[in-house]
């Protein structure tokens, strides 16, 4: 079952499509820096992104950044959204649990079919991306320019430890947030690390769109219902009365894979990151679950 | 093969179905009879284990459904409503795929499987063209491809020849035919009064989700102990007849008695030109409409009154193509 819906995801224009949509995006960023040389200033804008005129070899972490907010959970919510929605409305869904497919079997396919599609947008991101930041913004030009104090930290507010001054040691390739030169084997370990954590941070969405998709035959419905529980998580992470519930919120951890761009890596936020996700994948998958399983299927 | 015992549905307040007690034996070819709306569909559906029932027991292939409903399915070949694939997938593919979504589809004989199929149902030739390009009929028989992958023992199908043409039914019907020949049961559900009574042994009629009516076709096909006959001179035949005519309508005489045979030889010998002679029998048409109401489509009264109507709608006997296994009028010479 799992084979059958990973085929039916890569046989679907939809799911290239998006994934195209989304490594576009970071590729025009890419050709307005290195075309106007303006780089948004260090502490503004999307993460890493100050810094990637000075090593393009980092824009893989500048691209994911700048995916991450928007594009990323959308396409993931409507997909997600899709799943079981999709297969009622399309009349398929009854055919399938007649073959038969487990309910439950079917569910947790759906679900590894979605977090099979975010590690495909993560990787084509990142792999696209390290190419756009090699050929068009060029490899360690900090070294030859050798301006820009601190190379990329000052994208990110609350660094641990380092800061502007420790700057750039000349030709010695890329230096983590902390100011200490990572050797090009760490970078790699970091950028999979982050691109696992992002994968991860996706999975809430998906449990809730998920989930959504059991109640609804419409899959437009379910991926907005997860979008709308989205912004308002974004929402509520930002504003300071709500601090109570913050540590809850889907999207409260999601920019913590920058933390694997320090050095040490700083585990404390990643490793809630990685809690919360799996406390929605446990509640929503169980609650879509003990929905679907119950249900009349009528379509 | 499938047995239920006072099987109920509600949905809110509205009850589907209402205590069906149904049986289909091994080797039937069960007819489901009803107007629309009267619950057929929220049968077949609780028959596979889609719609859970409220109250009463259904056994399926001598399982339990729906607790036991994933032991009997893989026997079970279904249509339920109308077909559905993927559009942007071919036919060939969309049988794969869903052969390979369940278990008891071995890998080896998948495709020889799925070919055969297609074959059966007069798709073997098939393009790889994706099924949005399909025309209805041919998505219908793609659909019935579908359940018949896995070669199942028991058929449940929902409106089987929906958007086929006139060759297309009879196909499917002569197919479904040779199936029941080589064991295989099945169950149908339709609406169309002359498909179910050229393809069914056995019929059920459901009116506003209970079961009204359920027995051998040949059995609730009787002769009526009328022969219909028509005749150039019927005055003569009146007279030859001495009394048994019932009615007369022009040269249609309507004439009680039990053996056409010998009704035939007086005819005969008084030399009266005898055009037709036929036993009366009730069509499928009068035996369904005189157990049950209007359908849930239609609102306010009888829309032509006037008793049951005597024949079968024209469209459907065209319909019906040439090569009727048994009429549903009689047996007309």
């Amino acid at each position: 079952m799992i084979a059958v819906e990973l085929f039916k995801l890569v046989r679907r224009l939809r799911t290239w499509l998006s994934i195209g949509l989304i490594c576009a995006l970071p590729l025009v960023v890419a050709i307005f820096i290195a075309v106007t040389h303006l780089a948004p200033p260090p502490g503004q804008g999307s993460a890493f992104l100050s810094a990637v005129l000075d090593e393009g070899q980092l824009y893989p972490a500048a691209a994911l950044a700048l995916v991450l907010p928007v594009f990323l959970p959308v396409t993931v919510a409507v997909i997600a959204g899709d799943s079981i929605a999709g297969e009622a409305s399309a009349g398929t869904l009854r055919y399938l649990l007649a073959r038969p497919v487990g309910r439950t079997k079917l569910l947790v396919a759906k679900l590894l079919a979605v977090i099979t599609f975010t590690l495909l947008a993560v990787v084509a991101v990142t792999v696209t991306s390290y190419a756009t930041g090699v050929f068009i913004l060029g490899p360690s030009r900090a070294a030859a320019v050798g301006t820009s104090p601190g190379g990329i930290s000052g994208s990110i507010a609350p660094g641990a430890g380092g800061g502007p001054t420790a700057g750039l040691q000349a030709g010695a390739g890329i230096t983590s947030l902390s100011g200490t030169p990572l050797t090009f084997l760490e970078l790699v370990e970091r950028v999979l690390g982050a691109m696992a954590f992002i994968t991860v941070s996706m999975l809430g969405v998906a449990a809730i769109a998920l989930f959504l998709s059991t109640l609804t035959d419409s899959a437009i419905g379910a991926a907005f219902g997860s979008l709308g529980a989205l912004v308002a998580s974004e929402i509520l992470v930002t504003l300071n009365a709500a601090s109570a519930v913050q540590p809850y919120l889907p999207t409260r951890y999601w920019l913590a894979w920058i933390d694997f761009f320090r050095q040490p890596i700083f585990w404390r936020n990643i490793d809630r990151g990685f809690a919360i996700q799996a406390v929605y994948v446990v509640v929503f998958l169980a609650a879509a679950w003990a929905n679907f399983a119950t249900r009349d299927v009528t379509t | 093969m499938i047995e239920t015992r006072n099987l109920t549905k509600r949905f809110g307040h509205v009850e589907a179905v209402h205590e069906v007690s149904l049986e289909v034996r091994p080797g039937d070819r069960y007819g489901l009879l009803g107007p629309n709306g009267s619950g057929k569909t929220t049968l077949v559906r609780m028959l596979l284990g889609l719609v859970y029932a409220t109250s009463g027991e259904i056994s399926v292939l001598g399982q339990r459904v729906p607790r036991h409903v994933s032991r009997v399915l893989p026997d079970i070949g279904a249509l339920i409503e109308e077909p559905a694939a993927y559009p942007h997938l071919s036919g060939r593919a969309n049988l794969r795929l869903l052969d390979a979504a369940g278990p008891h589809g071995a890998r080896r004989t998948r495709r020889r499987r799925v070919d055969e199929a297609l074959e059966q149902v007069g798709l073997g030739g098939i393009d790889r063209r994706p099924v949005r390009n399909y025309s209805l009929g041919m998505r219908q028989r793609l659909g019935l491809a579908a359940a018949l992958v896995r070669r199942p023992r028991l058929l449940i199908l929902d409106e089987p020849t929906n958007g086929l043409d006139p060759r297309g039914i009879r196909d499917i019907r002569n197919l479904l035919i040779d199936l029941n020949a080589a064991g295989v049961t099945v169950f149908m559900s339709s609406h169309l009064l002359p498909e179910v009574a050229a393809l069914c042994t056995r019929i059920g009629v459901i009116d506003s989700g209970r079961l009204v009516l359920q027995d051998q076709l040949a059995a609730l096909q009787k002769p009526t102990g009328r022969v219909l006959i028509s005749t150039n001179d019927p005055e003569r035949a009146v007279a030859a007849l001495d009394g048994l005519v019932e009615r007369r309508d022009g040269e249609d005489l309507v004439v009680l008695s039990a053996d056409p045979a010998a009704l035939n030889a007086r005819l005969v010998r008084a030399d009266v030109p005898v055009r037709s002679l036929a036993v009366q029998r009730r069509t499928l048409e009068e035996i369904v409409l005189d157990v049950t109401g209007a359908g849930s489509d239609q609102f306010g009264g009888d829309v032509a009154r006037g008793g049951t109507t005597p024949h079968t709608p024209r469209e459907e006997d065209v319909a019906r193509g040439g090569t009727t296994p048994h009429t549903p009028r009689g047996e007309e010479l």
